[in-house]
């Protein structure tokens, strides 16, 4: 009794309060970072070294081109103008002037250096915190001189993780469905190249159609579609030393094939009796199982990355919804409720989210839902879009847009977009050729 | 059956593809291997600075030795009239025993603590604080005294975080479903500039897997610095002297 009087009385005498003043700090500006690539600097013997092996002026500073141009893409980055810095290249080997990368308002800076050592090409190179002054990573890296482009991409991917906290996005490449000629007599090949558009390079000759190629989550092995004698054909294609199997014909109408997460597996639609189902095989024994049974039209399966889901669109409801279901197909549940059509739902890498393309009063949209349906956010609109692909961050899509021909049929073509999960950064990636079907591959270098 | 395998088997026996080698490439961590010294420049800048600094350490005239006073500061006049009291007090009655320090017995400490004196009790409060909101606007010792007790006021508050939220560029690489909160602890300048910060959960830092912690600290670190000086009140500096902000971008990750 006595104890519950001296507790009502502590809380209702006017007590003074000695606490710290406390202030939440919940909001910030999500304006890119500036941040400053110094060229990497090169002695002149190395300098000339590698003008003879790579036809290149200044390695040290294209590499650094690379970096920021793939910083900028990111949208995350604001790379400075190099015309501003104060300090020159040489700083490589010596702790930079922070007062003069602050005076030019960058808040992080990357420096390095690059020399020939037994015929190969070695970069070193350091991020700086320039406002706390201090250093945040120091990494070397030996490869050999025609390498130089994804050394590029290695340090972006480094810096990129340092200063974001997710892994990067850049020492990968893309697969994608090269077109040409007119609409009505494409020549369709399968073409790769990296993330920024560079080293493409053909792997079909157009002699067939090919359709759809997936990368493996766990490797450089892609899956693609193909017609040989107007049957269609799943492929295997081993990236790294360029073999390539069939992996079975398959009755009627065949689609997107993809990977399991451990990449064991294929997960893919096709039509049987009229009836489009959903089906995996295994890619060791072959052994084909039915996952769907159901008289509706179920297809574009992709699983979540722990494996032990699907999510696939379907018409079972009347229109074409997305569903998830358990990996051996029971438990189906629609999560898409939204108007319009939805279509080709891919789980993202990190697991959070399903993008999707969804078709709505005559428009597309690339859009990202939750794995419960909640929080649906469109991206992009246009006239023609769809296939998203996840890079393996789970932070940046990649699909491809179609343009509208005039009366006479001209001026139709197919690119290749990027767009992040803000919905802002939206970038044209640049290919030889009208592009389609692109699938993002996982990173070269872990 | 003969046809169809005669025919899949060129495409199958098919020559491999000419594809871009991916070449590996090694990695070295130099962070440890390498201490880069700073730019002569720089040094010399940081020399001077230093000396600079041990000359007007050395420069400030020594402090004056005094005889040890024991009051430090000057007594309130209240407080001096209730010394005197006190001192008048023990000469009149040196046995008197205090009734604060009065041992007493369960039952006599019952009685202590009548509930019917709660209400009074709380009354009595009620007109004190009253009175103090009645005295002149003048700004007394004691006045002074009960401000800084207070926290910032809304106002207040609602200018340094704008100033802040301004400086802090988050990481948008982060997941919004952890427990990411970066508690920062600082010690300011009455021009609002920074003395020291510190994270109150430094040794989260350092731990493995918490990767995404530390470059919201390192951002939140970047900002403050950024941001200095804080836009901090004029007056009341032993208010807001020291002061925790809570960096949580949850909300804005979530969109």
């Amino acid at each position: 009794m006595l104890f519950r009087y001296l507790l009502l009385l502590f809380f209702l005498l006017p007590v003074k309060s000695f606490g710290l003043i406390e202030v939440d700090i919940t909001r910030g500006n999500l304006s890119p970072l500036p941040i400053a690539i110094s060229p990497l600097s090169i002695d002149e013997q190395s300098k000339e070294s590698f003008k003879k092996i790579l036809k290149k002026e200044n390695i040290g500073s294209e590499i650094s081109l690379v970096v920021e141009n793939n910083l900028k893409q990111s949208g995350l980055f604001n790379p400075l103008d190099k015309n501003a810095f104060l300090q020159k290249p040489d700083i490589a080997n010596l702790k930079p002037r922070f007062e003069d990368w602050n005076l030019i308002k960058a808040q992080a800076l990357v420096t390095g250096k690059v020399t020939l050592v037994d015929e190969k090409l070695r970069v070193e190179f350091r991020l700086w915190d320039v406002l706390a002054g201090k250093e945040m990573m120091a990494l070397a890296f030996t490869t050999v001189p025609t390498n130089w482009r994804r050394v590029g991409h290695i340090i972006t991917d480094k810096v990129y993780k340092r200063l974001t906290g997710e892994k990067g996005y850049f020492d990968t490449r893309i697969i994608y469905v090269s077109e040409e000629g007119p609409k009505t007599n494409r020549i369709k090949k399968l073409a790769i190249m990296d993330q920024d558009g560079f080293n493409n390079k053909f792997l079909t000759l157009g002699n067939e159609l090919v359709l759809t190629p997936r990368f493996n989550p766990t490797n450089q092995m892609v899956t693609y579609l193909s017609y040989f004698r107007n049957l269609p054909r799943v492929y295997l294609l081993d990236i790294e030393t360029g073999l390539q199997e069939v992996v079975g014909d398959f009755p009627g109408m065949t689609f997107a094939p993809r990977f399991s997460p451990d990449g064991k597996k294929i997960i893919m639609s096709f039509a049987e009796g009229g009836n489009s189902d959903i089906y995996t095989m295994d890619l060791e024994n072959r052994i084909v199982e039915r996952i769907t049974n159901h008289p509706s039209i179920d297809t574009s399966p992709s699983y979540s990355p722990d494996g032990k889901y699907i999510c696939f669109n379907s018409d079972r409801s009347g229109y074409q919804q997305i569903y998830i279901m358990n990996s051996n197909g029971k438990n189906v549940k629609r999560i898409s409720f939204g108007n319009g059509l939805y279509g080709t739902p891919v789980w993202s890498p990190r697991g959070d989210l399903i993008a999707f393309t969804k078709l709505h009063k005559g428009k597309f949209y690339i859009g990202v839902m939750r794995t419960d349906g909640s929080g649906e956010r469109l991206l992009t609109e246009n006239f023609y879009q769809e296939a998203p692909s996840w890079s393996p961050n789970g932070r940046v899509l990649i699909f491809y847009r179609e343009t509208k021909t005039n009366s006479k049929g001209e001026g139709f073509s197919a690119k290749l977009w990027s767009i992040d999960l803000t919905g802002y950064n939206e970038k044209l990636v640049e290919t030889e050729t009208d592009a389609s079907d692109p699938s993002w591959s996982s990173l070269l270098t872990n | 059956m003969i046809i169809i395998t005669a025919m899949s088997l060129p495409f199958l026996s098919k020559k491999p593809l000419d594809l871009p080698p991916i070449v590996s490439v090694e990695l070295i961590q130099i962070t440890d291997k390498t201490n880069i010294p700073f730019a002569p420049k720089a040094k010399k800048i940081i020399e001077k600075v230093k000396e600079r600094e041990k000359k007007l350490v050395s420069e400030q005239a020594p402090p004056k030795i005094t005889k040890k006073q024991k009051p430090d500061a000057v007594p309130l006049p209240d407080e001096k009239i209730d010394k005197v009291k006190k001192i008048k007090d023990d000469k009149q009655n040196p046995e008197k025993i205090d009734n604060e320090v009065k041992q007493v017995s369960e039952f006599e400490k019952k009685n202590l603590f009548d509930p019917n004196n709660i209400a009074a009790l709380i009354d009595k409060s009620k007109v004190e604080s009253t009175e103090t909101k009645n005295k002149t606007d003048k700004v007394t010792q004691d006045q002074e005294k009960n401000i800084d007790y207070k926290g910032l006021s809304l106002s207040e508050e609602d200018a340094l975080k704008a100033q802040i939220f301004g400086c802090w560029s988050i990481p948008l690489g982060l997941p919004f479903n952890e427990d990411l909160l970066v508690r920062i602890k600082l010690q300011l300048k009455p021009d609002g500039s920074i003395i020291s910060s510190e994270i109150l959960d430094h040794a989260r830092m350092n731990k493995p897997g918490q990767g995404f912690y530390k470059v919201l600290a390192e951002s939140a670190l970047r900002a403050i610095k950024l941001c200095q000086p804080l836009r901090v009140p004029s007056a009341g500096y032993e208010r807001w002297k020291d002061l925790q902000l809570n960096f949580d971008a949850r909300e804005m990750l979530e969109g």
